[in-house]
């Protein structure tokens, strides 16, 4: 069993850090658009809890969760979002592609659909290289209608490549129930590539991190790509001011209900953790999100020579 | 010096680098068993093993994705697509994915990968097999192109594509591939970015690239019977293109003429032309001309082709009219 309470401390790191985002947003310190992963917290945290650090990450437009999941500093994730040279990716990314290679964080994605095959190709060098290392690309049910997810499964299932996929089915994509663009399943999706398939009720972190280190070992032991998929929830709308007109809200009414981290800490309750000791880790993540947005407010905005000499290398001299 | 073909001129520059550095893969449809559509792969599987010459399915937007994310994770892939016309499939991997990486990331990492691709026509390919679109990837901030004109320089080139630190496509000339060269044993590199001069002359500059060089160079010999010495400046490189060259080469011509296989509007002339008119407007004694090819695809029938290709002749009339 994975640590409960680093779990616990990840999902309240990222819902802190993305309900601050939406505060944010809403007074016009955050510009552009931003998609958020409230209540999908326990896929980012239970997947990456599974990895090491040499091993790689491939998300989506709604990656905050994981490349925080991933390692990525509070302080260089909100000066990128909110524009600023200290931002990891200069001020030049912003939401959609929050990275840190480092971490082997490959980048959030504005392209549905993109992530996988890059991930692909970051298990082809860990595979390459000889290392141990394994690759993960989430992805949401709506991508899947992307042709590019067929020719990632593929490779990835004639090469045996340690690629792992996780779904974030949350039922939406976009505005659009995926159920209406989608006409496979993920078991018999991937059923039909030979790849195995395990679903996960991803609003329960200790779930998807069992799921994802049983996953990750098959990886390692060169056993060919896996797919998890995590039932979750999207409980905001599909970025921030959305008026979310094509959503039921009696739906949104229920979405506490499936809450990852009141889920976690009533089971760690129920395991005999102190409530004093979950109370603390509330607070820990609200001041170091806190004093992560205060770094970024006094940095000085992103730097348009930086981003003009920042197209290529260097030229060597 | 050994004389080669261009297409083994490729194999070469591809079996140094897979010899010379463990981090270079290769990718793509039929390059391994097979050795390649042209045969530009040949042997090398069987040197270097399926894993670092490897068949993928045809599945071009995985194949350069999955190279995107291979260079980002510390190896140097080397994808081919078999025809040029086919990476409208793998847009989003080369333009989305490749070309902003190090930019969106804020500098964290290049994208050290390369693409080659044959392009252009006259085999009668038809319409989806002889397209010449570099100038799409010319118009990508973050991609860097070359269009080698010999097999010298498709060697050179292709080493210096596998060495940068940031994506480059790699254009070959199909219709290039068996013609014959010398290629030194142990050539000096050759920086991405440096024109050549294949042809001195003092009247009237002719730039080109791939094909249209050996035509431009035609061009001049046919114009040097009625004695008009055309300058011959073979580009090598699209972008970044050898500005100070051509602008060099316009000081002492005064004419300018820009011919190119790929469709002329709104192509690589267009750019060179426009650049010219700018920094090179005190030296210009006549119209900067451009030749290429028509605004329709490419046709099949050998006939068609024949009347949509540029050529010597048609580079040597707009020499004439520029001079006239
Ligand atoms: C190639 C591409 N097409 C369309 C979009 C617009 N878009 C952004 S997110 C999205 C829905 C994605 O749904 P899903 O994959 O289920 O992810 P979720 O938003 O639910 O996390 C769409 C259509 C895009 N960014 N990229
Ligand atoms: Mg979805």
């Amino acid at each position: 069993m994975s640590d409960p309470i680093a779990l616990f401390r990840m999902m309240l790191t990222i819902r802190e850090a993305e309900l601050a985002l939406a505060r944010l947003f809403a007074d016009g310190e955050v510009p552009g658009f931003i998609h958020l992963s409230v209540g999908q917290e326990a896929v980012a945290a239970g997947v990456c809890a599974a990895l090491g650090p040499q091993d790689s990450v491939a998300s989506t437009h709604r990656g905050h969760g994981h490349a925080l999941a991933r390692g990525m500093a509070l302080e260089g994730f909100f000066a990128e979002v909110m524009a600023k040279s200290t931002g990891l990716c200069g001020g030049r990314g912003g939401s959609m592609h929050v990275a840190d290679l480092k971490r082997g964080m490959l980048g959030a994605n504005g392209i549905v659909g993109a992530g996988p095959p890059i991930a692909l190709g970051a298990a082809l060098a860990h595979r390459t290289r000889g290392t141990d290392g394994v690759a993960v690309a989430f992805f949401g049910d709506g991508a899947l209608a992307e042709g590019t997810m067929h020719e990632t499964l593929n490779m990835a299932a004639i090469w045996r490549l340690p690629l792992l996929l996780v779904c974030e089915n949350n039922g939406w994509a976009e505005f659009s129930r995926s159920d209406t663009q989608v006409a496979v399943n993920l078991p018999a999706w991937t059923a039909a590539y030979g790849v195995p398939h395990v679903e996960v009720d991803g609003n329960d972190v200790q779930a998807v991190a069992t799921a994802a280190a049983d996953a990750v070992a098959g990886l390692r032991r060169g056993e060919g790509p896996r797919v998890i998929e995590a039932r979750t929830h999207r409980w905001r709308g599909h970025y921030e001011g959305d008026p979310q007109r094509y959503r039921d809200p009696e739906e949104a009414s229920r979405m506490a209900e499936h809450d990852p981290i009141a889920r976690a800490r009533a089971a760690m309750i129920a395991a005999g953790a102190a409530a004093a000791t979950l109370d603390a880790a509330e607070a820990e993540a609200r001041d170091a999100v806190a004093a992560a947005i205060a770094a970024a407010r006094a940095a000085p905005p992103a730097d348009w020579m930086a981003a003009l000499n920042g197209v290529y290398a260097p030229a060597e001299v | 010096m050994a004389e080669l073909r261009m297409v083994q001129a490729v194999n070469r520059a591809l079996a140094e680098a897979l010899a010379e550095d463990p981090t270079v893969i290769l990718l793509g449809e039929d390059i391994g068993a097979a050795g390649g559509p042209f045969g530009a792969t040949r042997g090398l599987q069987e040197k270097f093993g399926p894993d670092r010459v490897r068949d993928t399915p045809i599945s071009e937007a995985g194949i350069v994705g999955a190279a995107v994310g291979a260079a980002l994770s510390g190896l140097k892939p080397v994808a081919e697509i078999m025809f040029m016309d086919f990476i409208t499939l793998a847009m989003d991997a080369l333009v989305n994915q490749a070309a902003k990486a190090r930019f969106m990331f804020g500098g964290q990492r290049g994208v050290p990968m390369v693409l080659r691709t044959p392009h252009g026509g006259g085999l009668s390919a038809g319409p989806q097999h002889s397209q010449c679109l570099e100038a799409w990837f010319c118009h990508i901030p973050g991609l860097k192109v070359v269009c080698p004109a010999t097999p010298a320089d498709a060697h050179a080139l292709l080493r210096a594509a596998i060495a940068d630190p940031d994506p480059v496509v790699v254009v070959e000339n199909k219709a290039l591939y068996a013609m014959k060269g010398e290629v030194e044993d142990a050539p000096a590199p050759l920086p991405i970015g440096r024109a050549r001069i294949a042809r001195p002359g003092r009247d009237a500059t002719i730039v080109a690239y791939g094909a249209a060089v050996h035509w431009a160079t035609e061009a001049a010999t046919a114009l040097a019977q009625d004695g008009i010495e055309a300058e011959v400046i073979d580009l090598r490189s699209l972008q970044p293109w050898d500005e100070a060259t051509v602008l060099d080469s316009l000081s002492r011509t005064h004419h300018l003429v820009i011919a190119q296989e790929a469709v002329e509007a709104f192509g690589v002339g267009a750019e060179i032309a426009a650049r010219m008119a700018d920094i090179g407007f005190d030296e210009l004694d006549g119209p900067i001309l451009r030749v290429g090819a028509p605004f329709t695809p490419v046709p099949f029938a050998k006939e068609l082709e024949r009347a949509y290709r540029p050529d010597a002749a048609r580079i040597a009339a707009a020499v004439r009219r520029t001079l006239d």
